[in-house]
């Protein structure tokens, strides 16, 4: 977590629909949301989540802990998505590696970019925090996806379905606040 | 205090259709005295058994769980006890083993050792119920208690090194244990 009061908001750019993407997320069949929170996606996501009767969700106090209850689930083709921040990604890259790349497991994750300006693509970001996570998360081989613009969240269960049935994990970046 | 070896014969005159999640030394014990289909080996990382056994016991709430933690890789999760009390999963049964080393590690000395108070932490945290077992008479005529006692519950072994199983690494990471597993659960 961080406690910079970003938000992220800027009226010259086209949000995601947060109600688009939890339906997205329900399409897929996800039933268990693991969760530290994450100013991007709290107002959009993970306050609607937590009222919704559709999902079980599981408040993590970090975010490894998150990618092995995901893994685990899988076991049982339970499905569940794992979401928070950038920083928290970076908390648990070992982990990641582990139960994603080295044992292939289909950890999903939904990673809110705080700090990334709304109007440029994360390479571009002035904040260093932002400009590496992509770029780490490719030589991880870990495949991953900006939702940024309205029509970026219209992939999100074809890629959560692929991810399950290749038994592959994959990322979701975040990069302005579901509204 | 409790040879390892010992102690983990008293819980496998107890084992059936348990998923037992294990770690470290105390898994490669686990494994070469009860090699069973439903041994879950794959941690992955240091200090992720609690939270592997969390996501199965809530993907699986007819199954018990039962994980074989280490002390040294709790404290590398303890906020796990937390998440676990909060979620509260009924068929979670956690065994810390509590052997104040990092042992596979060069036994060096966890934080603490001599101080930390697991089941006390447990509680503190949410645990339904906690308690230590310090000799084996006392693991024998008890257990079943603990076991019958809806969860989430933690029993601290004091124990130390017993007759020692390979290490087997390979196995734990290959993509044969986790099938084994799958498939064991799939069909139970």
């Amino acid at each position: 977590m961080n406690n910079q009061p970003d938000r992220q908001s800027d009226s010259s750019v086209a949000c995601p629909s947060g109600r688009a993407i939890i339906q997205q997320i329900k399409q897929a069949g996800i039933r268990y949301i693991v969760s530290v929170p994450d100013i991007v996606t709290s107002d959009g996501l993970l306050w609607p989540i937590a009222k919704d009767p559709d999902f079980e969700l599981i408040r993590v106090c970090k975010e490894d802990e998150g990618v092995s209850i995901c893994a685990a689930m899988s076991y049982t083709s339970t499905r569940a998505l794992l979401l928070m921040q950038q920083t928290g990604l970076m908390d648990s890259l070992n982990a990641v590696r582990a139960m994603g790349m080295d044992y292939q497991l289909p950890v999903c994750m939904m990673v809110g970019l705080q700090g990334k300006e709304p109007h440029l693509k994360p390479a571009q970001s002035r904040a260093n925090g932002v400009r590496i996570i992509e770029p780490i998360l490719d030589v991880m081989g870990l495949s991953h996806r900006l939702i940024e613009t309205p029509d970026s969240v219209n992939t999100i269960a074809a890629d959560i379905n692929r991810a399950y049935r290749a038994s592959s994990p994959f990322c979701f970046l975040v990069g302005r606040s579901p509204i | 205090m409790m040879k390892r070896d010992q102690a983990l014969k008293i819980l496998g005159s107890r084992v059936s259709d348990q998923i037992v999640v294990a770690v470290f030394q105390t898994c490669f014990d686990w494994m070469g005295m009860y090699p069973r289909d439903l041994n879950y080996v794959a941690t992955g990382a240091m200090g992720q058994a609690s939270s592997h056994g969390l996501g199965l016991a809530l993907a699986s709430p007819e199954k018990m769980v039962w994980i074989l933690d280490g002390d040294g890789s709790l404290l590398m999760n303890l906020g796990s006890l937390v998440t676990i009390g909060e979620a509260a999963p009924a068929n979670f049964h956690h065994f810390v083993f509590a052997n104040r080393t990092y042992e596979v590690n060069g036994e060096h000395p966890t934080p603490g050792k001599d101080k930390v108070d697991y089941s006390g932490i447990a509680l503190a945290s949410g645990y339904r119920h906690a308690r230590c077992f310090s000799d084996l008479v006392e693991l024998e005529n008890n257990l079943d208690s603990f076991l019958e006692t809806p969860g989430p519950g933690l029993a601290v072994m004091h124990i130390e090194a017993g007759e020692p199983w390979p290490r087997d690494y390979e196995y734990i990471h290959s993509a044969a244990a986790r099938d084994r597993f799958r498939k064991a659960i799939s069909q139970n």
